[in-house]
This record gives C-alpha cells, sequence and structure tokens, in this order.
C-alpha cells in the first residue's frame, strides 16, 4: 500500500509539468503558427491530403478527429471562443447548422465560386469540397439494372418486398430522407416510410455492411452512398457489383457534401480550404475516396456519371437541417429502427 | 440508514472528520456537479414551458419506458450471472476454477461498441456464421442479435463482470466460520448458501447493480449498434440531428433524476449487515459438485462463450483477414504507452478522491456525507458526450488554459468514472466493522497512523477492485475522450474508433488485440489474483 501511494504521489508529480507544458504548446497554436483543424472526416481519408498541405506551403495543422455532429455540438459549446480555425463536415446538415449561429466567418468569393451555388452555403459561408450520391447497389449476376426500382418512391412498391437492404441509424440515410422531406413536404415522407416499413428491408448498420450484403447474396440490393462501392472493389476486386442511379424522382440520387467553414480570421485557414479546392486536392477526393470531386473544372473518377445527370434537387443545406429533426422523429416512428 | 451501521460507540468516537477527508471530497463533490449544472443550465435556456413539453413528449416518455424495461431485464440477468460465477470459482470444485476465475472477470476489457459489433457481426445477416457455413448457416441467431434481445444480451453479458468482482471480493472477506458452524449443525449448501452467503454477499451484489444499472443507462455503444432506442441514444440523437443542445439536454436531466431515484431504491434497500466480519480471512470450504459438474461447466461455457470467445474470435477474424490482404499490421507504441498512462493516471487520481469520499459517509455518516458520495453517483449515467461538452463548455468560460490539455481530459474521466472506485470502496467499508479503527484510537494512534495501519489495508480490496475498474474503463473510454483530448493525443480507443467508422476492421485488428491485452494484465494482477489469492 505505501508503495503504491509513493508511486501515485510520484506520478502526480510527473504528471504536473507535462500539464502546464501542453497548456503552453497548445497557447501558440491558438496565435498564429499553427493552424487547428476540426475534421468530421475520417484520419486515413484527411490526413495525407493535410501532409500535403505542411509541405508545400509550410504552414503547420493540428487536427482533431472526431464525429461530424460531435465536433458540431463541440464548436456551438465553445462558442466564439473556439481555438478551431477551420471545420471540415462530411455531413450538409452540420454545416447548415453551424452557419446559422453566425460562428462561421464569410468566405472570400474567389473560394466560393470554385464550385456550383448549389453545393455551396446561401450567404457564402461554407463551401462544398466533396460531393456523395445514394444510389443503389446491385448484383450483376442476380438483376438486371433496367429491372430495378427507378426512383425512392418505386422502392415501396410491394414486388420489393425482403428483397433489399437500408441503414436507417446512418447518418447518410437520414440525410436522404431529410431532403426528400424537404422537397415533397413531411406528409409524403410519412408515407414512403410506411410504405418501406411494410417491405421489411434487412436493416444494417452502415453502407458498407450494405454492399457486403449485396456480394454475399443476402440481398439483391441496397441503398447506400456511392463511393462504397469501390472501396469494396479494392478489397475484393472480382465481386460482380455495380451501383445503379435511379433516373426517376426529385431526391432518388440526392447528393450530400463534404465540406469546410472558417472559425477564425487566420489568413492561412483561408489557404487551407482553398489548397482543398486546387487540382490535385480535387483529384485526390475523386480517385482516393471515389467522392464527386466539387470544383467546376474537376472530374470524377472513371465509371462515374457526370454529376448534372444525377436526380439531386437544388434545396439548401440550411432547408436540409430544418427538416432533419423532424424527419427523425418520423423514422424514430415509422418502426424502420426497431 | 446507513447512518445505523456504525452504532452509537462509532458515531461518539469518530465524530469529527478530518480536513484530510472532507476537503478532497467536497472538491470531488464539486467537480462532478459540473455536467450536472451544465445539464440543468442547457435545459431550461428555452424557458420552463418547452422544458416541459420536452420533458413530458411521447418521445421522452417512450424513451423512458423502453430504457427501464432494459435496465429491468440486464440488472437480474447480470446479478445472476455475477453471483453464480462468483459462488462457482471460489465456494465449489468447478473443475478448472481458477482458469474460469480469470475469465469471467475478463468481459470487462471489451469496449461495448467492440462487443456488440462482435456480437451483432459473429450472428447477424451476413455474419461470421454464415461466412463459415454458406447462406445455410445452421442456426439464425440474426433477429435475436438486434433490438431488444440484442440489447439484453449484449449488456448482460458485458457487465456481469461489475458484481461479479465486487462479489468475489465480498465472498473472500466474508467470514467462513458461520458456515462452518451451519454445516457441522446439517445445513444443506442450497440453505447455507441463502441463509448466510447471501446476506453477505447483498452489500457487493447492490454496489455491482448499482453500477450495471447506471452502466445500461449511459451505454451508447451497444445501443446503437443492436438499435434500441434508449434514453442515452435518444441524447445522442437529438445531437445528431438537431444540433439542439436544450433538447438533449433536457432528456439529460430525465436521465439524471432516474440515476437518483435507482441511487435512492438502492439506499432504501440498505440493512446494517447481519454479521460482520473481523477482516480475518480463511481459507475457504469447497463444495463439490457432484453430478451438476457438468451443468455448471456448462453454464461456464457458455458465459465465458458469449462475453469472451465472440469478440476475441471476432478479433482474431480481423486479423486473419488483415493476413490475407497483406496489409500490414501496424502496433502504435505510442498509443499505447498514451492509453496506458492516462488510465493509471485516471485511476490513481479517482481513487486519492474516492479514498475520502467513502471513508467520510461510511464512518462520519451526516446529511452532508451521504450526499456527496450520492452525488458523485448522479452524473454516472450521463453519456459520455454530455460530460464532455459540460467541461468544454466549463473550460472554455473559466479555465481556458487547462482545455484541451491532458490535465482537462484527466478531470473528465475521474468525474465520469469516480463511482466505480466510490462504490468498491463503500462496500468493503460497509463489511468492516469500525471497531479495530476505535481500539486503534483509543489506544492513542494518530488519525494517520490508524488510517495507514489500520483502514488501509482492511480496505484493500475495495480499493484495488475499485481502482482496477477505472482502469479498464478508461482505456476503453471513446465519447468524453474524442472531445477532451489534447489535439494529437491517441488512445487504443481512438485508433479503433478510426478504423472502424471507415469499415477499415482489418486495422482495428491489432489496436483492438492490444486493448485487450493490457487490459488483461492489470485485470489479473489488480483485481483477480488478490481476490482469489487466498483461496488456494
Amino acid at each position: 500500500m505505501k508503495h503504491l501511494l509513493i508511486v501515485s504521489l510520484l506520478l502526480a508529480a510527473a504528471c504536473a509539468p507535462e500539464k502546464e507544458e501542453s497548456a503552453t504548446t497548445t497557447a501558440p497554436a491558438a496565435a498564429s503558427t499553427t493552424l487547428t483543424l476540426y475534421s468530421g472526416r475520417n484520419e486515413k481519408l484527411i490526413q495525407p491530403l493535410i501532409d500535403r498541405f505542411q509541405t508545400a506551403t509550410g504552414i503547420k495543422v493540428a487536427v482533431r478527429y472526431g464525429e461530424t455532429s460531435e465536433l458540431a455540438a463541440t464548436i456551438l459549446e465553445e462558442g466564439a471562443r473556439t481555438p478551431a480555425d477551420v471545420f471540415l463536415a462530411q455531413d450538409g446538415a452540420a454545416l447548415g447548422a453551424i452557419e446559422k449561429t453566425e460562428l462561421f466567418q464569410p468566405l472570400p468569393p474567389a473560394i466560393l465560386e470554385r464550385v456550383e451555388p448549389r453545393f455551396a452555403s446561401g450567404d457564402g459561408r461554407w463551401v462544398g469540397l466533396s460531393g456523395r450520391a445514394r444510389t443503389v447497389v446491385y448484383s450483376t449476376e442476380r438483376m438486371k439494372a433496367a429491372e430495378l426500382p427507378q426512383s425512392l418512391d418505386a422502392l415501396g412498391d410491394p414486388a420489393w418486398k425482403g428483397r433489399f437492404g437500408v441503414a436507417p441509424s446512418n447518418a447518410s440515410f437520414q440525410a436522404h430522407m431529410a431532403a426528400y422531406s424537404a422537397v415533397h413536404g413531411e406528409k409524403a415522407l410519412r408515407e414512403l416510410l410506411r410504405k418501406l416499413v411494410a417491405n421489411q428491408p434487412k436493416r444494417y448498420p452502415n453502407n458498407s455492411s450494405i454492399v457486403r450484403a449485396v456480394i454475399a447474396g443476402e440481398i439483391e440490393f441496397g441503398l447506400v452512398n456511392h463511393y462504397y462501392l469501390w472501396q469494396m472493389k479494392r478489397e475484393q476486386p472480382e465481386a460482380v457489383v455495380e451501383n445503379f442511379f435511379m433516373p426517376e424522382g426529385e431526391v432518388s440520387s440526392f447528393i450530400n457534401v463534404a465540406g469546410a467553414g472558417l472559425l477564425s480570421r487566420e489568413e492561412n485557414a483561408v489557404r487551407l480550404i482553398e489548397y482543398m479546392l486546387n487540382d490535385d486536392s480535387q483529384r485526390y477526393f475523386a480517385q482516393e475516396t471515389f467522392e464527386y470531386p466539387l470544383a467546376r473544372n474537376a472530374r470524377p473518377s472513371t465509371g462515374l456519371i457526370p454529376l448534372g445527370e444525377l436526380r439531386s434537387s437544388q434545396i439548401g443545406f440550411a432547408a436540409l437541417s430544418d427538416s432533419l429533426p423532424a424527419t427523425l422523429e418520423l423514422i424514430n416512428q415509422s418502426g424502420l429502427l426497431q | 440508514m446507513s447512518g445505523m451501521q456504525s452504532g452509537p460507540a462509532g458515531r461518539s468516537a469518530l465524530a469529527h472528520p478530518s480536513p484530510v477527508l472532507v476537503i478532497p471530497a467536497l472538491v470531488a463533490a464539486a467537480a462532478v456537479s459540473i455536467p450536472l449544472f451544465y445539464v440543468c443550465l442547457r435545459a431550461i435556456e428555452g424557458g420552463a414551458g418547452r422544458y416541459m413539453e420536452l420533458v413530458t413528449s411521447e418521445l421522452s416518455l417512450q424513451l423512458l419506458w423502453r430504457t427501464l424495461l432494459l435496465v429491468a431485464g440486464v440488472v437480474p440477468l447480470a446479478a445472476f450471472i455475477g453471483v453464480s460465477m462468483a459462488w462457482l470459482v471460489t465456494r465449489t470444485r468447478l473443475p478448472g476454477r481458477r482458469i474460469w476465475a480469470v475469465l469471467a472477470a475478463l468481459p470487462l476489457v471489451f469496449p461495448s461498441y467492440l462487443a456488440s459489433f462482435a456480437l451483432v457481426s459473429m450472428l447477424g445477416p451476413g455474419g461470421v456464421l454464415q461466412e463459415l457455413f454458406g447462406p445455410a448457416a445452421p442456426i439464425r441467431l440474426g433477429d435475436l442479435a438486434y433490438g431488444y434481445s440484442g440489447a439484453l444480451i449484449a449488456l448482460g453479458f458485458f457487465t456481469y463482470p461489475y458484481v461479479y468482482l465486487m462479489s468475489i471480493a465480498a465472498l473472500r472477506e466474508t467470514d467462513q466460520t458461520l458456515e462452518e458452524a451451519a454445516q457441522s449443525l446439517g445445513s444443506g449448501p442450497w440453505r447455507r448458501f441463502r441463509d448466510i452467503v447471501l446476506p453477505q454477499l447483498l452489500p457487493a451484489v447492490r454496489s455491482g447493480s448499482l453500477l450495471v444499472t447506471l452502466y445500461v443507462l449511459s451505454d451508447f455503444g451497444a445501443v446503437s449498434i443492436v438499435r434500441y432506442q434508449t434514453f442515452t441514444l435518444g441524447i445522442y440523437n437529438a445531437y445528431r440531428g438537431l444540433f439542439d443542445r436544450s433538447v438533449a439536454a433536457a432528456l439529460s436531466t430525465v436521465l439524471i433524476l432516474l440515476t437518483l431515484v435507482f441511487i435512492a431504491m438502492d439506499a432504501s434497500f440498505r440493512r446494517p449487515p447481519r454479521k460482520r466480519t473481523s477482516g480475518a480471512a480463511r481459507p475457504p470450504l469447497l463444495l463439490p459438485l457432484g453430478r451438476w459438474a457438468p451443468v455448471a461447466l456448462a453454464w461456464s461455457c457458455l458465459v465465458i462463450g458469449v462475453g469472451f470467445a465472440i469478440p476475441t474470435l471476432t478479433i482474431l477474424h480481423w486479423v486473419a483477414r488483415a493476413l490475407e490482404m497483406n496489409r500490414a499490421l501496424d502496433w502504435s507504441f505510442q498509443g499505447t504507452a498514451e492509453s496506458v498512462g492516462i488510465s493509471i493516471a485516471a485511476a490513481l487520481t479517482a481513487t486519492l478522491f474516492a479514498i475520502p469520499v467513502a471513508l467520510w459517509s461510511a464512518r462520519h455518516p451526516s446529511a452532508i456525507s451521504r450526499g456527496v458520495s450520492r452525488i458523485v453517483f448522479a452524473g454516472y449515467a450521463l453519456p459520455g458526450l454530455v460530460v464532455a461538452l459540460a467541461l468544454v463548455f466549463f473550460a472554455t468560460r473559466s479555465m481556458i488554459v487547462l482545455y484541451q490539455t491532458l490535465g482537462l481530459l484527466l478531470a473528465g474521466y475521474v468525474v465520469r468514472f469516480l463511482p466505480e472506485s466510490v462504490g468498491a470502496i463503500e462496500s468493503s467499508a460497509a463489511r468492516l466493522s469500525p471497531n479495530y479503527e476505535l481500539a486503534a484510537r483509543s489506544l492513542g494512534a494518530s488519525r494517520f497512523r490508524t488510517f495507514r495501519t489500520i483502514t488501509l489495508p482492511l480496505l484493500r480490496g475495495g480499493i484495488l477492485t475499485g481502482g482496477g475498474l477505472v482502469f479498464l474503463t478508461t482505456i476503453k473510454e471513446l465519447p468524453a475522450t474524442l472531445i477532451l483530448r489534447p489535439s494529437g493525443f491517441e488512445t487504443l480507443a481512438t485508433r479503433i474508433w478510426t478504423s472502424v467508422t471507415e469499415a477499415f476492421y482489418a486495422e482495428a485488428a491489432i489496436p483492438s488485440l492490444v486493448l485487450i491485452l493490457v487490459s488483461a494484465l492489470p485485470l489479473y494482477a489488480l483485481v483477480i489474483r488478490p481476490v482469489l489469492g487466498s483461496s488456494r
């Protein structure tokens, strides 16, 4: 026992200077030499890009990785005292929520002009960097594209009962439903959900397990984000699965954005966002993550249909984050989660 | 109630608690009050009318009902598994009981998100069972892995070690003479268990069950994976979807009230133990199991199979897949060292604060001392995310130098997990009579000397168990770690999270294995060996 006490005292003593040290190292970070980035996007995806930026510009970036929604909640709690210079989110609704609080600084027009207006904030507070479209993933061995449902509404057809998969607790599914609600109204969403539940889809925790289930023959097709297909093909090149972008309906191929907003007036922070929109970075998004690069001149990865041909509405992401609460409530009530 | 425990003699001789107890205990109470204060502040922001509306909304009532239903299922299940395993390994001739004794504590090392993920991916559609046996998997347990049954299995089989460890400590410290006397008077094993062992076990089962209850209330990992909506999941969803803090805060206040109700219920069940022990442990009687041995073995296999084998096999499956794909198995020494270091620091800090809190309330019962020991528990059921945001709120407003430092992260861990240590030490203290301390004091020993030579050695079991629990829960903690850590600070849990969220399971394999190994070693050294040490 005595030893334990001595060890603990030593440890406490050892910890004390360490604390001060880290306090002093974070203090200048808030000043100017080091940028602080809050990233709701995964480290595996983003860190290589950050490393390139650091080498190219000599600007140091300290990154805090977390879940997009939890980082958004943290920023709201920090308010104007946030140490973050840039917030990188993988969901337009989260950007829309911060936008409403005026915590985002306005972005220079030169940055905003690099993407179509529908992929940026209405009042120029954040900009989309890459896009992720909703799609139907199916096995080419078991189905033909022409036989697949042609729109979200068509998924409610009793013919599909028990044959497909969804990930109802996943943010990407929820944002898709919120987009549907923003365009067609809550009543229509309630009806769509009722039909979906009646069709007893198999439910999965996330997009990648749906793609796996299609490969394994567990389901005939599933509703996912488009880029999981390529990630899976990298692991299993022999898999015969394809994406099908539903050609009908307002938001059948709803495009959500991953984007960035500015939380300080730091000049280097603007450079970081600018960097992520340059040709190299946009090519990185296209080739490494298989997302749609959103800069006007950038090309998507081969095999993807052009961005302009996807069925996605022009609704703003502020409207999307407005319709999200009621959408979640409706998903809850529908019984899709149980 | 507990005021009765130390009796009139205890009260007069130890009436004035030393400031060495009171000051750290009050500091601890102030720290754990930060999240409570924060939640109330945010909850009433939108006005009292809106608050009442939120709290009594259909969503809130539904969540309340579903949460209670889960607690009502998990607690008896965990208590039954915990007590049965503890009794089997300490009091019977279960074949290989020392191995079972170690294995039975191990489910505690798995983070609940990992364990439930393993359950779902083993049993669920497209799971390992199917990969092994093809689409014609012999057992279709898929539906069982989700919803209420999934949550019940996941939480029951991964939280019972709380009851198990506390029960083992109690069984070891209880006096064997009564059992021997009863046996010599012809009472059978069941009667001895019911009339002698069980009453002595109750304080341990109670504190273990309280920890299980509060764990169930605060769990996010398991319920989100098996898709069972509880209060905590509701709070996360409120943050995720609404970015409206008042909804999350309103739900959190209900969670705190619920916690207080459970704590009050726990307190009202407290009775002075019929016989307190002198602390003199003797080797226990070992009951031959006879024809019940196969049943006992089958039961142990089931418990260990679900709680330990399934998650371990899942992780090994990931390793195999990583090797198959020729992926580099990267192991980060930095992540391991940082995980272990911060967890040791959290365990020691929590213990330093828990001893005064527990001793003050056990040895100097008063409204204040009991209030302090209860308030420590009040915030235990709050989700890690809420505790973290409360500390963000507090630090950015009044202690910006602490923000995003190891100090604040450590504070977050202590605020979250202090009750584990307090609970363990309190149940040790409740079993031990204060007579030795009184004797030492009356013979002229100083308070400090009494504490050092009498109290600490007698409470050793509780202190080690509590510290061990704090270490284990800290090392796998995720939500508060993500928010409060200094930039660039990596733990094993954050590394697993980085890989699993993008479905790079192969890359999660090594950090998961390391997490389990570094948790299992101290679990063995700190908790299991001293607890089983004398029962040769």
